[in-house]
């Protein structure tokens, strides 16, 4: 049975701040959203180890910082492997009775969708079959953002980026998105899971979860980016919610094998209301609307039938 | 700006830390907005949702009880610091009651 989730209401969420205010990240990044929360699930006793990326670049410009916890950044291949090497070596300092052995000590492994699905997944894969005790969390903006939004194995299909124009012949991004969360709970970690900053409960309940298991999390979040999706800055959760609703992104958690989705959405909205607010799919016609809604048909049928009830309702708007 | 010039290679701390945490509140981002946010303290219901969704963090929880015309008493407030609000309107988009104004800035 489902035990009793640790945040219910807003007034759980503790006021301490340790993401410091006056950090680049732009106007409307939920990017910010994301790391404040996450930050106030794990509070003061955390070590953050950084992938290079929007939140890295953007939260530290030499010589300031926006971080209040200590915090590490390194390249883009190497976030995972970082942080195991910090774990081994508290558990190593702990072991000579350097630092107290009841001492609790966070270690959180952050990286963007380019430091994750492409640079750094051979770190990532190999951190969670040693099964450091680290927790990952991918926030997903579905491109490399930093650097002047390039595609990135997290690009959905029809996305325009950079390096995938639209014009007479190309139309976005040809390939699917990776699955990536699939692909890591294929690892048999103790703990995977999606989150969604638009639920914000259910995403701080998943990050506690995450800290608390024995042995490696990976949290995916998705993460709306008004520079590279090409929305009104104030639109930011408004379409992280709308992602859900629309069935195109499905908070579920994979806890010791138990695979259960979290956000339930009883009355799905077509895909229609997700793509029409982003400028990158704006190229979109009437046809591959069409064709991407019965691809996400086929995906809640079959998450429904993996759950044994219907989780994800029918199609009603 | 923390100190009046930026140190040399030999002053800098071993590996270019820096060892003032959250030392970036001394950058005032407030100036990048064109709207900003005002908070009507008699609408709002203090759900704290703008709290929750602002990516500065430029809206804090401030415990000043305040009553409201209409005598509801609330134990605390929710300000907006304008130092460091770059004006995304997030806040406003999401505030249920629409007690969030949203107020084109004058110099």
């Amino acid at each position: 049975m489902m035990a009793k989730p640790f945040f219910r209401t807003v007034y759980d969420v503790p006021r301490e701040e340790y993401l410091a205010p006056g950090h680049g990240l732009c106007a409307g990044c939920t990017a910010g959203t994301i790391v404040k929360l996450l930050l106030k699930v794990a509070g003061p006793n955390t070590i953050v180890v950084n992938a290079t990326g929007c939140v890295e670049v953007s939260t530290t410009p030499f010589p300031y910082t926006s971080w209040k916890v200590p915090w590490i950044h390194v390249a883009f291949e190497n976030a995972a492997a970082v942080a195991s090497g910090i774990e081994s070596a508290l558990k190593a300092l702990k072991a000579k009775g350097v630092i107290d052995p009841s001492k609790r000590i966070n270690i959180i492994a952050l990286a963007g969708d380019g430091g994750t699905y492409d640079i750094g997944f051979q770190a990532l894969s190999g951190m969670l079959e040693r099964g450091h005790k680290v927790m990952y969390v991918l926030y997903d903006n579905e491109a490399y953002m930093n650097t002047g939004i390039q595609r990135s194995g997290g690009t959905p299909v029809y996305a325009w980026t950079t390096t995938t124009p639209v014009g007479k012949i190309l139309k976005g991004k040809i390939q699917q998105k990776k699955p990536i969360a699939e692909i890591v709970a294929a690892h048999k970690i103790p703990y995977v899971a999606t989150a969604n900053p638009g639920y914000f409960t259910d995403m701080m309940n998943k990050f506690k979860k995450g800290l608390e298991v024995n042995g490696p999390s990976f949290i995916h979040v998705i993460q709306p980016c008004t520079t590279g999706w090409k929305f009104d800055p104030r639109y930011g959760i408004v379409l992280a919610r709308l992602a859900t609703e629309t069935a195109l992104w499905i908070n579920w958690e994979e806890e010791e094998g138990q695979f259960r989705v979290t956000v339930s959405v009883p009355r799905r909205k077509h895909v229609r209301h997700y793509f029409e607010l982003q400028g990158r799919f704006s190229h979109l016609t009437e046809e591959e609307i069409e064709a991407i809604q019965k691809e996400v048909d086929l995906e809640v049928d079959k998450i429904n039938k993996l759950v044994g009830r219907t989780v994800i309702g029918p199609l009603v708007e | 700006m923390t100190q009046e010039k930026l140190l040399g290679w030999k002053e800098l701390p071993l590996g270019g830390a820096i060892l003032e945490p959250g030392n970036s509140e001394t950058r005032y981002t407030g100036d990048w907005r064109t709207f900003k946010p005002v908070i009507e303290q008699d609408k709002c219901t203090r759900c704290l949702r703008c709290w929750i969704v602002c990516p500065e963090p430029a809206i804090y929880i401030i415990d000043q009880p305040y009553t409201t015309k209409s005598g509801r008493q609330f134990k605390f407030s929710v300000e907006v610091n304008y130092n460091y609000c770059k004006g995304c309107g997030m806040c406003v988009e999401e505030c249920e009651p629409k007690a969030i104004d949203w107020v084109e800035e004058e110099k």
